[in-house]
């Protein structure tokens, strides 16, 4: 449905995106994360056609923006970070405004905005003044005016910035609940975000592609199946001692005993699982196992790894990892 | 048929804004009053002069004073000078306010042009300043019901329409600087300061002017009201305007585009 190839975009001397490629199936919702800066905003602006690349190509839906930007406006809704809104209209009358010139006829206009309204629960405001709404419900109105024409591919920057966590999950089921029907790209650095409503995440960090992958993948490649955390109460060091003797541990961190308990960080090889041997080991050694998880490397982590270090591109490529502890 | 949609769409939207804030009324309100202060003293100056006559009439006399030359003319030479004031108040918030407030992003991401949202932008700003006109034109009327020898009707229309096109011109220049700023109030100063300069140049045209000083004079645009407000409506006038128009909404529509480009 997108699909972008070698995007450039140089402002003056600045690369605000740095050919960067990815593509998008229809009905799937993309994470699009990166610190502020990025080159996130930049690049759903030029898939909106609102700025033209420096180089390389963006189809959305089968048009190039650069070739043919009418059609793909008529195909596209979008909501930049502050939702453009008209302070000195009331909401049906700016969204009727934004039903005209997205082209949608005169017979469904009625229906369509009285639709968008429903979806995003703005009805009960329909006739007061934008410039009076709530931060929550100008949101929520742009929201409106992206979906008005029931576009194929919906582009949203941030659409949670600013909300309250109530809001913020209400915006969120209605985001997932747009997605199969609609194309999404959400742009966002709120890291739950991701893992709760897209199905695949492209982590940029200067301009550049550091990382695509679902999110659990993401967590899955970065650290390694196989890193475990035991907590084990008696001898920690005789502990350590047992579990490094366990085929398929390649490494084995203690931590400092607080109150009889040590806490006991083990790798493994990929692919191996040695949750059975190692709970034996450990009973072996006549101490208690008081706990034993699997350890995954929040995506907080994961993000602020791929965009902290500068080998980022290399040690996503190669997985498993030896995690920064 | 979407383009003319998307151009009507465009010219009721601003006329929301011209009427959701005080701006029309204010210039509604400012444009009937003077024309109506510049009627009262082209009225009472019209009938002081016409006693006049009426007593030389008794040593043989002078002719009879057209009311169209003393009355109706002096006042639409005038409201060209408001219109210079007016302008600036109509054009400076039509796209330094979509850029102030981000809306500028809302046009151009739907499917509609550069020239369809500058056409509308225009049309907006130029029919409420035909409504200002028509507006004023209502002092006049009485004239028709009153005077002993009926005024001729027709250099006022064509003195209106002229009324129109130098303010019609105003207003393309203005919608072309507001495009270069995201704050009103320098697009509203800027403009007026670049319509001051450009009636300037209608001064350069004397009779001992030189072929540069006549080529300068003819841009300035109060040397073509001078016909039309006689009642003749010359092609060539009405072409310089319409030019000029064109030229303005270029400009705009440019600026738009490239910024797009420089961003």
């Amino acid at each position: 449905m997108i699909e972008v190839d070698n995007l450039t975009k140089r402002y003056g001397r600045t690369t605000a995106v740095d050919g960067i490629s990815f593509v998008v199936k229809k009905g799937e919702i993309l994470g699009f994360l990166g610190p502020n800066g990025a080159g996130k905003t930049t690049t759903m602006r030029i898939l909106t056609c609102y700025l033209p690349p420096t180089e390389g190509t963006a189809r959305v839906a089968g048009h190039d923006v650069f070739e043919e930007p009418l059609e793909v406006k008529r195909r596209v809704g979008y909501i930049p970070e502050t939702p453009p809104l008209y302070q000195d209209m009331d909401v049906a009358t700016f969204l009727d405004f934004c039903a005209k010139i997205k082209g949608v006829a005169k017979a469904d206009r009625r229906a369509r905005v009285d639709a968008a309204m429903e979806k995003c629960r703005v009805g009960d405001v329909r006739k007061t003044l934008i410039g009076r709404l709530s931060k929550g419900y100008r949101q929520r109105v742009g929201l409106a005016q992206a979906i008005l024409h029931d576009p194929e591919v919906l582009i949203l920057d941030e659409p949670t910035s600013g909300l309250d966590p109530k809001q913020i999950i209400e915006t969120r089921e209605l985001i997932k609940g747009l997605g199969g029907e609609h194309t999404i790209i959400l742009s966002t650095h709120i890291l739950p975000e991701v893992s709760m409503t897209c199905g695949r995440v492209v982590i940029i960090n200067k301009g550049k592609v550091v990382a695509e992958d679902t999110p659990d993948n993401l967590t899955h490649r970065l650290r390694g199946a196989g890193t475990l955390r035991l907590e084990v109460r008696g001898d920690g060091p005789a502990a350590a001692e047992g579990l490094r003797a366990v085929p398929g541990v390649t490494a084995v961190r203690p931590h400092p005993p607080a109150g009889g308990v040590t806490v006991i960080e083990v790798e493994a090889a990929a692919g191996s699982d040695v949750r059975a041997e190692l709970a034996r080991a450990v009973v072996q050694k006549g101490l208690d196992l008081l706990a034993l998880q699997q350890v995954g490397m929040s995506l907080e982590e994961i993000f602020l790894h791929l965009t902290t270090t500068d080998a980022a591109v290399d040690t996503a490529a190669s997985a498993p990892m030896e995690a920064t502890a | 048929m979407t383009a003319l949609r998307n151009v009507a769409a465009i010219v009721e939207k601003e006329w929301r804004h011209y009427f959701g804030s005080p701006i029309a009324y204010v210039a509604l309100f400012v444009w009937t009053m003077l024309f109506g202060i510049f009627f009262h003293f082209a009225f009472t100056y019209f009938l002081k002069q016409s006693m006049m006559m009426a007593q030389q009439m008794e040593f043989g006399g002078g002719p009879k004073l057209s009311i169209n030359e003393w009355m109706i003319r002096p006042v639409l030479h005038n409201m060209a000078v408001v219109a210079l004031f007016v302008a600036p108040m109509l054009t400076m918030r039509l796209f330094a306010e979509e850029k102030r407030q981000g809306t500028i992003e809302l046009l151009a991401t739907s499917p509609i042009t550069d020239l369809q949202i500058v056409l509308g932008k225009f049309l907006a700003a130029a029919g409420l300043y035909a409504l200002m006109i028509v507006t004023g034109l209502v002092n006049l009327v009485p004239i028709w019901y009153y005077a002993s020898s009926a005024p001729e009707w027709k250099p006022v229309l064509t003195g209106a329409l002229a009324l129109w096109l130098i303010g019609s011109c105003f207003i393309a220049l203005g919608l072309f600087v507001s495009t270069l700023t995201r704050n009103q109030i320098v697009a509203g100063i800027l403009t007026f300061c670049l319509l001051l300069g450009i009636w300037t140049l209608g001064w350069a045209d004397e009779p001992t002017a030189g072929p540069v000083m006549k080529a300068v004079a003819y841009l300035g645009v109060t040397n073509h009201m001078e016909d039309m407000v006689k009642g003749v409506l010359d092609l060539k006038d009405v072409v310089f305007y319409l030019s000029f128009i064109g030229f303005g909404l270029f400009l705009a529509q440019q600026s738009v585009e490239s910024q797009r480009w420089r961003a």
